[in-house]
């Protein structure tokens, strides 16, 4: 049985069309690669319910969750950018991941204690986000998906503003809470070899439709679709 | 914090309306009348209390913004009106409120009324009268016009403020005046006079309060005016310029309404406004003289040499059929 | 169906503002014999009137915002001077005072015998300002919507972002190019809405136009509706009047519509101006003491000659008057309700209009309710009194509803002030944080308690502090029902002045003006904090 399970996921904006299926199995990390306007954000916002696909359907755990508000679907979400309340704290910024209204019993605070020392964020826990640096932020944020605890995890691209050390270590500290917490995986990148790293599969987009899908090494090393070859020079290149 | 004070207001409003209601199950005489009448530097409070006591009843007053907020409330109440009634209407408002067909003779007799001309309406009660006149400052001015067509025609008279016939009642009391001077002429007067308005305001209170700040040496306003500054600021530096070729008189009148359900109660009213008792406060409160002679002489602050010698009035027919094309004709000679 | 249940609160306000807004003018217009809207249009005296209304409330918007854009640009320049958040506190003022107030304060400073020309007169030059006229006009109207305008813009320039200060210093833009380029961008999505609501304000004056305006040619159409209304009884007159001030204003409404812009999303950073690259320089120092001083002093004269002759005036004897603090009281209750009111119709309003956007991606649609919210400017408060009167009269709770009614009107009068200060950061929240919202499950009284109240709490206290003291000042709808024995303060203000006791009234003005400050100081360390 599949964790996720994408049937014939279909999306149209004018003359684009995305057309999408994947089957992801529990605890595997699928990485998505692609240039930009190929559909990789699109396709979390649509397994995030932000959209409404024209046709298909989303399995989670073999249940379907077309029908189902973005907040009551089994995943958690980190995107680019806007992960925190800039007026809450990191703390009330995590704790919104048990409570929407902030009412916490003591399991609850329990739970946060152990995500922010995770994310060794326990010391600036009272800041907010505008006092702390942008990988502290994007820590807040993955504590927060934690707190949630959904067996997915969507990643948008969350790292890519960070440098490139930050950005090894945010990997890291994914690879470490996902085997910790068993979690599935998807993660949006525009950086292939970086996201080999941490990906168990790694899937090639363009034009919204999936070109290649496979094992990471094998994608990168020997590309087949010539669009990837293509892709895969230029960001070499950059 | 925002929900007590919700709630309080909303207690606040609630009693207030239940207060109200529990003063209009007694027998209450309600009395429509213009805001300043019943301020509590008016003669309002004063005629209240001493008729509650004389006729064991309520005296309710509703305070309206001026005599023209007054017969406009009327007319849109029409028979609904709860008003028994209707105190300080003007001789120039007389006819349209006559017109509503609400009122009910007054039968009150009218023999000791005291003014220049017999009155002989049947509908409304003069209560106190005065006439418009042109105050000064007299640190100011020295050469004082002696007629009005002198301060309109000389092109060495002093500023003036006025007020506008469109807003207030001196406004359209000055077009009358000035109506009456001059009659057809009045166009040139006024276009003569024109350079001379400093401004025109929309009601009396911003003229007369420009005028004190000295934005103008003179200001239209009442005969009355300066026995205000000499009884309470004990002050003769204002005074009025008082006209050989007359002044408009204003009369304040009062009526009561034909479907009130405490007719002999209103009539009552209306006797005791004449009354010595009443007639005796409104020179010091509100500032008009009284429309019945009271036997004792006015308070030393009005002068004899303030009294205008020579009286101008339209009836109220008049007025009410012309006074829209003349204000007319005013604007066109006045608005450049 | 979804859909439809989030817009119930806005269509549920809209109604009620078409309602009020129409019902009124209907009501009115059917309580006596019609008049035609061609044979008005063809009278030559109501044509020269529109005209100069317009006229006269082009140039005041003109003036006003243009040099509000040049003050407040100043005032962001210099984020740290002492005084500074004294100076732009004072600047509310002149937005609340009761207008004849003002008139007394204005011409204290520019009139014949005011502080100019007695400074002119020093150099030889007798009575040689005249302040009646256009002059006068435009200078009241600059008076009271310079502050209002700068209050307004000013959150528009914090919301630019440090870090776009030091990309500009890095950059090496000159302050013409920032202003161009960083500046202008962020504060022109709200200067069309800003625009409108002064026009409205200009549009719609009456007595300082005629009492500065110097003569009956600065007539606007309000002093026709009045004198309809009032002094002719022809209420199908004032209707159609009101309908045709309506009319025009919806147009210039329509007109700045296609200006109206999409609310873009800021970082929300720290907001600290102290990295701009342009404010080291000696001219640009000068530039902005000039203009902030210059400003201050336009401003603060005439409310300090108003507390000057408060302080002159009988003191105790007015502060001892019992009447003075029950209809202080009463003012307040005034004030509260129609804060209240006021607020469940702008939340209600931009609730809906936020939806829309985040829904449908409407934006016109959400900026033409917006509009609708702002209009009510537009509709003179008499001729609304009046319909609301004839509501009451008909439905038999006059007796009952008098506070209420007031309290309606003001609520009704001052909406756009809310609208318009709170709907740009209430949209931006949406904006930002739309997808983690749903994402987490925030939504209702929840997202509101934790995400947008902290976010518009500072600009809500404004408005509704703004607003409350409006309400508390306000003299035209107090006196359009009966007062009752009981007054409020600004009637007892008129009784003062109608009763010849300018210096206690000069007192009362003062006492008044204080209690409005207070209000708005409180409301702000309630909401604002």
């Amino acid at each position: 049985m599949n964790a996720l399970s994408v049937k014939n996921l279909c999306l149209k904006f004018g003359d684009w069309t995305l057309e999408v299926s994947i089957e992801l199995a529990a605890g595997r990390c699928l990485g998505i690669i692609g240039p930009s306007g190929a559909g990789k954000s699109t396709l979390l916002s649509l397994i995030a319910g932000f959209e409404t696909p024209y046709s298909g359907d989303i399995f989670i755990d073999a249940q379907s969750i077309n029908d189902l508000e973005p907040s009551h679907r089994p995943l958690t979400f980190m995107f680019q950018e806007n992960n925190l309340f800039n007026h809450l704290t990191l703390y009330e910024n995590i704790a919104l991941g048990c409570h929407p209204g902030l009412k916490l019993s003591q399991v609850d605070q329990h739970q946060i204690e152990i995500a922010l020392s995770a994310t060794e964020l326990s010391s600036i826990a009272t800041r907010k986000p505008s006092d702390v640096s942008g990988g502290e932020r994007q820590r807040a944020a993955l504590a927060r998906c934690l707190c949630q605890k959904q067996p997915l995890l969507l990643l948008d691209e969350p790292f890519a503003s960070l440098d490139p050390r930050l950005r090894s270590q945010m990997h890291q500290l994914v690879n470490v809470l996902r085997k910790q917490h068993g979690l599935t995986v998807l993660v949006v990148s525009h950086m292939p070899h970086e996201v080999a790293h941490i990906a168990d599969e790694l899937l090639f987009m363009q034009d919204g439709k999936i070109k290649e899908h496979g094992d990471p090494d094998q994608l990168l090393e020997n590309p087949i679709h010539p669009q990837l070859i293509n892709y895969l020079e230029f960001t070499a290149n950059r | 914090m925002k929900t007590p004070k919700l709630l309080t207001a909303l207690i606040c409003g609630v009693c207030l309306s239940a207060a109200e209601s529990v003063y209009a199950e007694t027998s209450t005489l309600t009395v429509y009348t213009y805001s300043s009448f019943t301020s509590e530097w008016g003669p309002g409070p004063l005629i209240k209390k001493a008729y509650e006591t004389r006729c064991q009843c309520n005296l309710k007053f509703v305070g309206l913004e001026d005599g023209a907020a007054l017969l406009s409330r009327l007319k849109l109440e029409g028979n609904r009106t709860s008003a028994d009634v209707i105190l300080g209407l003007d001789t120039s408002l007389i006819a349209e409120a006559q017109a509503t067909e609400l009122l009910a003779p007054h039968g009150v007799n009218t023999a000791n009324i005291n003014l220049a001309v017999t009155w002989s309406d049947s509908y409304f009660l003069p209560y106190d009268f005065g006439y418009f006149g042109f105050v000064y400052d007299s640190e100011r001015i020295q050469a004082l016009p002696k007629t009005l067509r002198d301060l309109m025609l000389n092109p060495d008279s002093p500023q003036v403020i006025i007020q506008d016939p469109r807003t207030s009642t001196p406004g359209l009391g000055l077009i009358l005046w000035a109506r009456k001077v001059f009659g057809d002429d009045d166009i040139s007067a006024w276009e003569t006079f024109a350079s001379k308005i400093v401004t025109v305001t929309k009601g009396w209170s911003e003229a007369y309060g420009l005028f004190l700040k000295s934005e103008a040496p003179m200001v239209l306003s009442y005969t009355t005016s300066p026995a205000y500054h000499r009884h309470i600021e004990n002050s003769e530096r204002y005074r009025v310029a008082m006209f050989d070729d007359g002044h408009y008189q204003q009369v304040e009148v009062i009526a009561r309404l034909a479907n009130s359900k405490n007719p002999t109660l209103a009539q009552n009213f209306l006797k005791f406004m004449l009354s010595d008792d009443v007639q005796k406060i409104l020179p010091t409160t509100n500032w008009m003289l009284p429309a019945v002679k009271t036997g004792q002489p006015l308070p030393e602050a009005f002068k004899e040499s303030e009294i205008p010698k020579v009286i101008l009035d339209f009836t109220p027919e008049e007025v009410s059929t012309n006074r829209k094309n003349w204000i007319k004709r005013w604007l066109g000679a006045v608005a450049k | 169906m979804r859909v439809l249940s989030g817009m119930w609160s806005g269509i549920a306000v809209v109604v009620f503002l078409l309602i009020v807004i129409g019902g009124s003018i209907t009501l009115t217009a059917m309580t006596s014999t019609s008049v035609s809207l061609s044979s008005a249009l063809a009278d030559p005296y109501l044509i020269g009137v529109i005209r100069f209304t317009i006229g006269q409330a082009v140039l005041s918007t003109v003036i006003s915002v243009g040099l509000a854009l040049i003050v407040t640009r100043a005032l962001a320049r210099r984020s740290k001077f002492p005084g500074r958040r004294l100076l732009i506190s004072l600047m509310g003022l002149p937005v609340v005072m009761p207008v004849i107030v003002a008139i007394f304060g204005i011409t204290a400073v520019f009139g014949k015998s005011g502080l100019l020309n007695q400074l002119l007169s020093l150099f030889g030059m007798e009575q040689s300002f005249t302040v009646y006229g256009l002059t006068g006009i435009l200078l009241a109207h600059t008076f009271f919507n310079l502050p209002l305008t700068i209050r307004l813009l000013l959150p528009a320039w914090e919301s630019i972002s440090r870090e776009n200060w030091r990309l500009a210093s890095m950059l090496g833009m000159s302050s013409r190019q920032l202003f161009r380029l960083l500046e202008w961008p962020s504060i022109s999505d709200r200067l069309p809405g800003i625009c409108l609501i002064v026009f409205l304000l200009c549009f719609t004056s009456f007595a300082v136009v005629l009492t500065l305006g110097g003569g009956p040619a600065a007539t606007t159409i309000e002093v026709a509706i009045y004198q309809a209304l009032r002094y002719d009884f022809e209420l199908s007159q004032a209707a159609l009047l009101a309908f045709l001030q309506l009319s025009l204003c919806t147009v210039a409404a329509l007109g700045l519509l296609k200006w109206f812009r999409v609310f873009a999303a800021t970082s929300g950073r720290k907001v600290d101006a102290s990295d701009r690259p342009d404010i080291h320089s000696t001219t640009g120092k000068a530039i902005d003491v000039f203009c902030i001083g210059i400003c201050a002093i336009f401003l603060l004269l005439p409310i300090a000659m108003i507390f000057y002759s408060g302080i002159r005036g009988p003191i105790y004897k007015v502060i001892s008057d019992p009447i003075l603090w029950l209809a202080s009281g009463r003012s307040l209750i005034i004030a509260i309700l129609a804060t209240v009111i006021s607020m469940l119709l702008a939340m209600g309003l931009i609730k809906s209009v936020r939806f829309l956007r985040e829904k449908t991606k409407q934006q016109k649609g959400a900026e033409l309710a917006l509009t609708i919210g702002s209009m009510t400017v537009a509709i003179p408060p008499m001729v609304i009194g009046t319909g609301f009167f004839l509501i009451a009269l008909r439905t038999h709770t006059l007796a009952h509803a008098t506070l209420i009614m007031i309290a309606l009107v003001n609520a009704v009068m001052v909406l756009p002030y809310l609208i318009r200060s709170i709907s740009p950061p209430y949209i931006q929240a949406g904006e930002q944080y739309y997808k983690l919202c749903r994402h987490l499950g925030l939504s209702g009284l929840q997202r509101f308690r934790l995400i947008d109240w902290p976010i518009i709490r500072k600009p809500t206290a404004f408005a509704v502090g703004l607003g409350g003291a409006l309400s508390f000042g306000d003299m035209g709808v107090a006196a359009l029902f009966d007062t009752d024995g009981q007054v409020t303060l600004p009637v007892m203000l008129y009784h003062q002045l109608g009763a010849y006791q300018f210096d206690e009234a000069s007192v009362t003005a003062v006492f008044l003006l204080l209690l409005c400050v207070a209000f708005f100081w409180a409301i702000n360390q309630i909401i604002g904090r």
